[in-house]
């Protein structure tokens, strides 16, 4: 694949499954995938995780954002428990701007250093100048 | 005392019971600090892997805890899922293949069960979290030549009272800071409900390792 991918992970199905169609229609080039609640309900699931990982596995890399707490416990979880793990990262941001950055970066054909950065660098977003 | 697959149902189905029972208590305790879904969580979860457990059939104890595990982590939507699940896969690892064990061996599973744990949760003793039940109930345990069911309990019991005083380093509870104090951590309460189980199986009173 040409194209770093993404994964999208919340406590809810009803955020990620927004967050994505804003994604694809900014990039519809890049792979996003989402894990998001657990048998409808508000939470996270590992094997949930690990699948959507493994649906958009681009050998140029995986990023993968979270929203809270526990999310970041299942999603290294998941990395651990798929055979191919290489070249897959956790990004430390917040959910819907960092996703939106990367998606961006990740839309350029860069690398997964530069669309994790890219991701990061959401945290000192200014939203409101003035 | 040998520990064998039949005990080991009967410590996760007490411990299912336990859960039950508690299920609001819980729920009340993570209301306080967390996201409120602890009591939920543990009762589904543990619903669902009594229900495997007791339809299966088990040859050693590794593949046991293994499905406890799995389950935990397929059906547990909060870090309990993970946490409970890796404590569970971790000790599956060292019983791997075992039939039975003496308590040696099984205290030997728990406390790997404990380095999974940290690892998982990036937690020591002091962040108000499971960790300050579960470190000192495995050193109590390693170091007595006999272990008292009702030692075992009360220790339980008071390093989960203990959790009331200290301040969330660690999940949701951490964002609310100095107001997490006076509270207990619902992670906390259900591993004493998990060590008081444990308990439970050594009711002659006391155990030689």
């Amino acid at each position: 694949m040409k194209y770093v991918s993404l994964v999208l992970i919340s406590h809810s199905y009803e955020i990620v499954s927004g967050l994505k169609k804003l994604l694809n229609q900014v990039q519809p080039e890049v792979s996003v995938a989402i894990a998001g609640g657990v048998e409808g309900d508000i939470g996270t699931n590992a094997l949930d995780i690990k699948e959507a990982i493994e649906s958009v596995y681009s050998e140029k890399g995986v990023v993968v954002l979270f929203d809270l707490g526990s999310a970041l416990i299942n999603a290294e979880m998941a990395i651990e428990m798929l055979e191919n793990n290489e070249n897959i990262i956790i990004a430390d941001a917040p959910l819907v701007e960092g996703a939106y950055a990367a998606v961006v970066e990740a839309g350029l054909g860069s690398s997964i250093e530069e669309v994790v950065r890219a991701g990061e660098s959401a945290k000192e977003l200014v939203k409101i100048n003035d | 005392m040998t520990f064998d697959v039949e005990q080991a149902k009967k410590w996760i189905i007490t411990f299912n019971d336990k859960i039950q029972e508690n299920k609001e208590y819980l729920t009340e305790l993570d209301q306080a600090i967390g996201d409120g879904d602890h009591g939920l969580n543990m009762a589904r979860g543990f619903q669902e892997t009594v229900k495997k457990i007791t339809e299966g059939k088990y040859d050693d104890l590794g593949s046991l805890f293994k499905d406890v595990g799995m389950t935990l982590i397929a059906k547990v939507g909060g870090a309990s899922g993970p946490l409970y699940g890796t404590a569970f896969m971790k000790a599956s690892l060292a019983l791997k293949g075992k039939k039975e064990v003496d308590i040696k061996a099984l205290v030997e599973a728990l406390a790997a069960s404990l380095d999974g744990l940290k690892v998982r949760g990036k937690a020591q003793v002091g962040d108000k979290t499971m960790i300050d039940v579960w470190e000192p109930v495995i050193e109590y345990m390693k170091n007595r030549e006999t272990i008292h069911s009702k030692e075992l309990t009360d220790l339980s019991k008071e390093k989960m009272d203990g959790t009331k005083e200290l301040e969330a380093k660690k999940g949701r509870a951490a964002y609310l800071g100095k107001r997490s104090i006076g509270h207990i951590d619902p992670g906390a309460a259900s591993s004493y409900l998990l060590f008081a189980s444990l308990a439970e199986l050594f009711e002659e009173g006391e155990v030689a390792q």
